[in-house]
């Protein structure tokens, strides 16, 4: 595979919900716009973050990812083969490797299964034999996320929420994928757990060279796990970058709102600027027209509303570093919020 | 009084053990593991009315399993008129001669008036018509519950619809009167006028109408649940690895199903009992001479004024199993579901 085909590769993706309404004869009356034109690009052994507030439509992209759900609009290919709407059928080649790992470990494990009958479940219906028998790859797997092999005739009802999300990642790595898609993988859980989870994550992003699509909204989170983060909005991405740009000179400014309410751990810090942002996010059946966050963006002009701004290279930004503002912030017009995960900016 | 005493402290020692087992087996949870199935069942197990419950309702499916060999044990057979053929029996004004019935160590629970036959072999054979087509009836009635339920639940959609309509129409007729009304406009189309009936065809007309209304209601429950397990996300990641429909609705929804179906079951095999010696009792179901409970019923419900005994034994019988049953239905769902508080 050449090093210039990215794993996924997502363009103008768009997902809306239709909605029913009207009597007698029900038809559509509207759209709920989830997605709406998304662009972005994994590379492989990479790990993209999404962070955006409730409904922003991450979720979504997950599940449309993951062909969970069918796309309005748009095109996703992965390793430069389309699958956008392919069957099951034909995507039975590209289910083993594209995994998902979801938010809620106490609805993803089906009660009635075992331990072990749930993670060798890909393996069997992919028709899976790996050498030495799924019983051991089961057990292998098991030693991997750092559970007792001895677990493999427990249920589901016997495992912490931190055990039971060890046992999804389990079953997400039964078929070696190269792509997991992680919804949340640890918002459900105690925040002493978190950090086990997502250091087991970052193991196994680390050792087998998985690329991972890891949907939070937990900025820390991301930026200790992702190498590149994208921001969304109501739909849109809106700002896409490294971790390192992207934390340091956030160019929109949601972004830097957002980076702005992330809590201070450390008692001593200096006050900083923190930015508030006024009203509810609009409705995604009738968003607002041109940039959709100009209903609460503090700089919003007669441009916004009559112009979507499209998703750029902005000045002054390196490259890989997108930004869909008309009017992107500057480094040095805020002072730049700090992270309370990095120590240095906190100092 | 000193042989009871052993006896009554047996079974609690029998407790003692039970409770002792269970404390230690929850104290060493080391490489044992328990299904939800093997849990239901322990807590079945302690539910003592659960337990009695079972046991009779086993022990009348014994008895209408084995009716032919106690009956042969026995002697006497449902159908010889012992009271017409032997004098002495009956008495001129067609009632047994003997108190209580006619009861005697030839006939245990008497002989009916006016043909003398042998009520205890006559009840045996009531019970075990009734119970093999009220277990058919539930069977079908289950399975046909099922596939509609599980599919209009999963597919959704126009299916969906359909089937809830059909759902709705079935539960808003009157059934019972639909019953009374139409089993005999129903087994006319089958058989001519001026023929007797065949007692298979009654069976099977009486099988295909009750299971034809029964099953609405189990598909709209079962419906109900699958809408609820297939936005799971266990169905999800189902999906995700590539699983057939088939292969979710079997392997990843009916395993969480058979608490609901199993609940349902029996609470529908009593129900099934009920309705069809009920119309067998109005006429419309098998015929005397037929064994049936309800055709037992009918014909001890012409002479309950002057003797009550040949009312007794069927009513008595029926009450019990039925009874029986559904608190039997009532522990598996306890034990099954254990959330539910009562």
């Amino acid at each position: 595979m050449s090093s210039t085909t990215p794993l996924l590769d997502v363009s103008g993706l768009t997902k809306h919900f239709p909605i029913k309404g009207g009597f007698p004869i029900r038809r559509t009356v509207g759209a709920v716009q989830a997605v709406d034109g998304l662009d972005f690009q994994v590379a492989e052994g990479e790990s993209l973050g999404l962070v955006g507030e409730s409904g922003c439509g991450k979720s979504t992209t997950g599940r449309l990812i993951t062909r969970l759900l069918e796309p309005t609009a748009g095109k996703v290919s992965y390793r430069g083969q389309d699958i956008t709407h392919a069957s099951r059928k034909e995507l039975a080649p590209i289910r083993s490797e594209i995994q998902m790992i979801f938010q809620d470990p106490y609805a993803s494990l089906n009660p009635r299964h075992t331990v072990g009958k749930i993670i060798s479940g890909p393996m069997e219906i992919n028709d899976v034999n790996p050498p030495g028998g799924r019983e051991n790859r089961v057990r292998e797997l098991l030693e991997i996320v750092g559970l007792n092999p001895e677990h493999y005739n427990r249920f589901p009802h016997e495992f912490s929420g931190g055990q039971r999300q060890r046992i999804g990642v389990a079953r997400a790595l039964a078929l070696e994928p190269k792509l997991i898609v992680a919804d949340e993988p640890v918002s459900a859980l105690d925040v002493s757990i978190q950090a086990q989870v997502v250091n087991l994550l970052q193991k196994v992003q680390k050792e087998l060279g998985i690329a991972f699509v890891f949907i939070a909204h937990d900025l820390a989170i991301v930026r200790h796990f992702s190498q590149r983060v994208a921001v969304m909005y109501l739909g849109k991405i809106v700002e896409i970058a490294d971790r390192e740009d992207l934390y340091d000179n956030p160019r929109h400014p949601y972004t830097r709102a957002l980076l702005s309410a992330v809590p201070e751990a450390t008692v001593d810090a200096a006050p900083r600027e923190r930015i508030r942002l006024v009203g509810d996010v609009p409705s995604p059946i009738n968003p607002p027209s041109g940039c959709r966050f100009r209903t609460r963006c503090w700089k919003a002009t007669e441009k916004c509303a009559t112009e979507a701004p499209p998703l750029v290279q902005a000045d002054g930004n390196k490259p890989g570093h997108l930004t869909a503002c008309h009017y992107p912030e500057m480094r040095d017009t805020v002072p730049a919020p700090r992270l309370s995960k990095d120590p240095e900016a906190a100092a | 009084m000193t042989p009871p005493t052993p006896s009554a402290a047996a079974p609690l020692e029998v407790t003692d053990e039970t409770e002792k087992k269970s404390i230690t087996s929850d104290g060493s949870k080391g490489s044992e593991s328990r299904s939800p199935g093997q849990l239901a069942w322990r807590r079945f197990k302690r539910d003592r009315t659960g337990v009695i419950s079972a046991i009779i309702v086993i022990f009348f499916f014994v008895i209408a399993l084995a009716a032919p060999l106690i009956a042969k044990l026995y002697g006497k057979d449902p159908y010889t008129t012992y009271g017409l053929n032997t004098p002495g029996l009956l008495g001129d004004n067609g009632f047994p001669v003997r108190p209580n019935g006619g009861m005697s160590p030839d006939f245990w629970f008497g002989i009916d008036p006016q043909l003398g036959r042998d009520v205890f072999t006559f009840l045996l054979y009531a019970i075990r018509n009734s119970l093999l087509i009220s277990v058919a009836i539930t069977l079908f009635v289950v399975v046909l519950g099922v596939v509609v339920g599980v599919t209009a639940g999963y597919m959704g959609g126009k299916t969906d619809w359909f089937f809830g309509r059909v759902i709705d129409i079935l539960l808003a007729f009157p059934q019972q009167l639909f019953f009374v009304a139409f089993t005999p406009v129903v087994v006319s189309l089958f058989v001519p006028d001026n023929e007797n009936t065949p007692t298979w065809l009654v069976v099977v007309c009486l099988v295909g109408l009750l299971t034809a209304f029964g099953w609405a209601s189990i598909a709209r429950l079962l419906r109900g649940q699958v809408l609820a397990l297939r936005e799971r996300e266990f169905v999800e990641a189902a999906k995700v690895t590539g699983a057939s429909p088939a292969r979710i609705i079997f392997k990843e929804l009916l395993p969480n199903l058979w608490t609901p179906i199993l609940i349902q079951g029996t609470l529908t095999l009593p129900a099934m009992v009920t309705t069809e010696a009920g119309l067998a009792f109005l006429g419309v179901g098998l015929q005397d001479p037929t064994p049936d409970w309800g055709v037992m019923i009918g014909y001890a419900a012409k002479f309950y004024q002057d003797d009550i005994t040949f009312l007794l034994f069927p009513g008595v019988a029926m009450v019990i199993f039925v009874l029986a049953f559904n608190l039997l239905g009532d522990s598996m769902r306890d034990a099954l579901d254990p959330k539910t508080k009562r």
